[in-house]
């Protein structure tokens, strides 16, 4: 006995398997992100007061950069329309187009990969400074002209570190501050490690905002990354089932872009979450 | 995306293996016993592997067990083998050492919890027995089932590979709260809960797979005829189950993922401020919450108790109402009842937490929802009471474990009440009588269920039946066993005997009430009782597959359901021609007709 309903509809459901399990898949991601947002709720509440230096808040606010953030929304968005032009197309039977808006679809996913690994150096290049006598700062360091980011981890400054190398000073470039006239300084002050208390760069040890954003954009990130893959196995090496078995193809393409719409929707939730509240 | 893909390409395999199926009838032994894609064998993959834990479970608290009744002695027989391979810091001269007692308390409960009971209530008789049921010719998606047993198959190698790793497994429990869990061996990058954590999402992979294939199976390829009220009671059940597993473990993925950030890459989201461990303070940026832990853990835990417990009352149904030749009494009330406690299962969580101190108000909401989940819990009870009312049963093993779980199960049922009220909570609250009450539902209650189950329906898989003398051995030593056992944890626990004491509550109760303590010795004892009889068992499993009576006819239980129309063992594709259904899942001792039951696959 055959497998029913692998291609074509059930008749009382209206949905063929692939779909029904696509939606129940759905249906977990939602608790997996749902309990990511609401442990990111959690946090923010319960954040300690006065911790964040530069301006002495519970939760950092709006130190990423929302133009960037929000060209990357703009090109997940046009993915999703593209996945679907590229569904759209199947059904119109013109494997051509098809095959380009797929195209688009995945540089698309590939682009917003890119940009985030850029806002990620960003960060982590970036550093918290606390000195002994309580004064706080954020900006740039420099120690022996080496700037490490995200792609050296392991080579990121610290005080253990700094102590450990037998640094004796850094040079640090501090950013604007807010509510304070705002005038960038650009002017690298020198500070004795022995007077820091704590420096650290803006990475997932260094606060719990951090945390929680590096670990869900990761985890979205990795899912574009996933999404993308498939996509990309549909459109060329699996896209010999459109000669044998084009309806299944079809469901193929159609459940592949639910995903993908899901992984974008996932963005529209985050973006305003971490970028702009 | 990658499971949507194999989702995807599974179903599409289908074609494939079939076409393979037709072509060449002899499939090699790799593909058709390691990575077959057959509903059954893949359940009898799962049952057999979960089985296997269950005995490893079993002998992690056994040591445990030596060390209560007798602290400080050191192990039998197998003292002298934990030194050897677990080393001088864990079992020094065979003595259990209190890192040991801990990683073998964590793991016993994430082992049975796990790998054992779901897997076998789950994995095993939800894969073997959901498509005969509903006349399917097999899962929906073939390739991603067995995916799913791959995935627990290496979850399980990483909890057992942990224990062999620098510091021994994770031992804070197998509800790993936060901060012990990251602080218990801080600044050991790879340590026991890192393992912990990474078999932890590779099983809940497996069960998230699972999940999505069951639900897909039951909505899509129930059989003609097969309404939603013709099911029979036990593919409800495994319906609601996966539910359950498919929205309450994702959460805990997630608290997984976040604690896994804390141990290796020393985030605080489980750690709070100014945290300070052997007198120094933990360094890092602390700001975090230990409470969003047990949070998003016991919003699993919760609606898992009920994984744990659904399918085993899916199979008693199954064995009473054939057993007694009666329809189930109330089956609608019952099918409705398990799908309340799905939905509320979801809303109970936080009774784990009264003590936490998260406010009055939330206990009061969460003391509220406990007592509601409770009236369908007992509906279903009830009207499985009631079904044997009038019933001239029949007691071969199978129904004996059936009807053992009903009593049981009530107990472990009914001790949940004083837990679920606040007030009362505060005393009991992790103290013996928790250990009392929840193993009462799942051994006696869960496991008999399962060992119903198998006495059921191996003459299905296997063409043989079980021996019913060996079989009488296993259950009344089993159930006996089982009460001793379990029953004077009440009373440890109405005392005030904590759990997780290394020492057998030597500290507390040595001056002032050593009877405690005595209890400790005869349990042990009853546990080890509790081992020996399961050896007609384990005999009995493997002997009767070469020597059992065999089977002489398709349907040896005179049963009502679909499982039972089709060959002995159940060939690929499992039904010669596609069943369909004309009536209800009980029809037994039907006034009038011809016989006293009558399958749901003969014509009106
Ligand atoms: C039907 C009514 C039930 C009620 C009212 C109930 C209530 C409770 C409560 C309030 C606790 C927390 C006790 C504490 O830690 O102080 C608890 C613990 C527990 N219950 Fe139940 N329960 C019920 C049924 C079940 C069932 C059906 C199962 C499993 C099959 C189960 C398994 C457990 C487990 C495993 C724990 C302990 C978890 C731990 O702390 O390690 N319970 N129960
Ligand atoms: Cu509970």
């Amino acid at each position: 006995m055959e497998i029913p309903y692998t291609d074509k509809a059930r008749p009382d459901t209206g949905l063929y398997n692939a779909k029904v399990g696509l939606w129940l898949f759905l249906a977990s991601e939602i608790m997996l992100f749902g309990a990511l947002f609401s442990s990111y709720i959690m946090l923010r509440v319960g954040a300690d007061e006065g911790v964040w230096p530069a301006v002495k808040l519970a939760w950092p606010h709006h130190l990423l950069n929302v133009p960037i953030g929000t060209f990357n929304t703009a090109v997940l968005i046009t993915s999703s329309v593209t996945v679907v032009m590229a569904w759209a197309s199947l059904k119109m039977n013109n494997f051509k187009r098809f095959r380009m808006f797929m195209v688009i679809t995945i540089l698309c996913a590939f682009a917003f990969l890119g940009i985030k690994s850029y806002e990620y150096n960003e960060k982590f290049t970036h550093y918290e400074l606390r000195l002994k006598d309580g004064k706080a700062l954020t900006g740039h360091l420099e120690v022996n002209g080496k700037h490490p980011g995200f792609w050296s981890p392991s080579d990121l400054w610290n005080l253990p570190r700094l102590t450990s190398s037998n640094v004796t000073e850094v040079k640090f470039v501090a950013d604007p501050m807010e509510g304070h006239g705002g005038h960038a300084s650009h002017e690298a002050l020198t500070v004795k490690v022995d007077e820091i208390s704590h420096l650290d760069a803006f990475i997932p040890r260094n606060h719990t905002f951090f945390a929680i954003y590096f670990t869900i954009t990761a985890l979205h990130g990795l899912h574009v990354l996933g999404g993308a893959l498939v996509l990309a196995y549909f459109t060329f090496p699996g896209a010999g089932m459109w000669k044998t078995n084009p309806e299944q193809f079809t469901n193929r393409i159609e459940v592949g872009g639910l995903f993908w719409h899901f992984v974008d929707l996932v963005w529209i939730f985050l973006f305003p979450v971490v970028y702009l509240l | 995306m990658a499971q949507t893909t194999t989702s995807k390409s599974g179903a599409h395999g289908v074609h494939a293996a079939h076409e393979a199926h037709h072509d060449h009838h002899e499939l090699g032994f790799m593909s058709k016993y390691i990575f077959s894609s057959d509903h059954k064998v893949i359940g009898i993959q799962y049952g057999i592997t979960a089985l296997i834990f269950l005995l490893f479970g079993f002998f992690l608290v056994g040591c445990m067990r030596w060390q209560l009744a007798y602290p400080g002695r050191a192990i039998p027989l197998l003292g002298g083998l934990l030194e050897t391979f677990l080393g001088k810091d864990m079992a020094a001269g065979g003595i259990m050492q209190g890192d040991l007692y801990n990683a073998f308390g964590a793991m016993h409960g994430t082992i049975m919890v796990f790998l054992a009971i779901v897997p076998l209530a789950f994995g095993a008789f939800g894969n073997f027995v959901t498509p005969l049921q509903i006349g399917a010719p097999d899962m929906a998606f073939p390739r991603l089932n067995m995916a799913s047993y791959h995935f627990y198959f290496f979850g399980g190698v990483v909890m057992l590979a942990s224990f062999f790793i620098p510091g021994g497994a994770a031992r804070s429990g197998w509800t790993s709260y936060s901060p012990l869990a990251t602080t218990a061996q801080f600044g050991q990058a790879f340590n026991g809960q890192t393992a912990w954590l990474i078999g932890m999402v590779l099983l809940i992979t497996s069960s998230l797979l699972g999940a999505v294939n069951f639900i897909t199976t039951i909505i899509q390829l129930r059989t003609k005829g097969m309404s939603w009220m013709r099911m029979p009671f036990f593919v409800w059940a495994q319906f609601v189950t996966a539910f359950l597993l498919l929205l309450a473990f994702p959460p805990l993925e997630a608290a997984g993922i976040l604690q896994l950030m804390d141990n290796v890459f020393h985030t605080s989201f489980f750690l709070p401020t100014g945290l300070v461990v052997n007198g120094a303070q933990l360094p890092v940026s602390g700001g975090g919450s230990p409470l969003l832990w047990q949070h998003l853990f016991w919003f699993l835990g919760h609606p898992e108790v009920y994984v744990l417990i659904l399918p085993a009352m899916g199979i008693v149904s199954e064995v009473i109402a054939n057993n007694t030749r009666k329809p189930l009494w109330g089956y609608k009330s019952m099918v409705y009842s398990s799908i309340c406690i799905g939905f509320l299962s979801f809303i109970v969580w936080a009774h784990h937490m009264y003590l936490t101190g998260m406010g009055t108000k939330i206990s009061t909401f969460f003391q509220t929802t406990t007592m509601m989940i409770s009236i369908p819990s007992v509906t279903i009870l009830t009207a499985l009471f009631i079904s044997l009312w009038g019933g001239s049963i029949r007691f071969n093993t199978a129904s004996l474990f059936a009807l053992a779980f009903l009593p049981m199960f009530g107990i472990g049922g009914l001790t949940g009440l004083p837990l679920g009220f606040n007030a009362s909570d505060i005393y009991l609250h992790d103290s013996y009588y928790v250990i009392g009450h929840f193993h009462y539902v799942v051994a006696p209650g869960t496991i008999f269920g399962l060992l119903a189950g198998i006495y059921f329906w191996y003459p299905k898989a296997t063409g043989r039946f079980l021996n019913e003398t060996l079989g009488k051995i296993h259950f009344w030593g089993s159930l006996v066993c089982m009460n001793l056992v379990f029953a004077p944890m009440f009373i440890q626990g109405f005392k005030g005997m904590s759990r997780r004491l290394y020492d057998g509550g030597a500290t507390y109760f040595l001056e002032t009430d050593p009877t405690a303590l005595k209890l400790n010795i005869y349990i042990t004892h009853s546990a080890i009782a509790l081992g020996v009889f399961q050896l007609p068992f384990i005999w009995n499993f493997f002997a009767s597959l070469f020597v059992g009576r065999k089977v002489t006819n398709d349907n040896p239980w005179d049963a009502t359901t679909l499982d039972w129309a089709t060959p002995t063992p159940p060939p690929h594709g499992n039904f010669l021609r596609e069943p369909v259904v004309y009536r209800g899942p009980y029809e037994y001792s039907v006034p009038g007709a011809a016989k006293d039951f009558t399958p749901q696959n003969q014509p009106t």
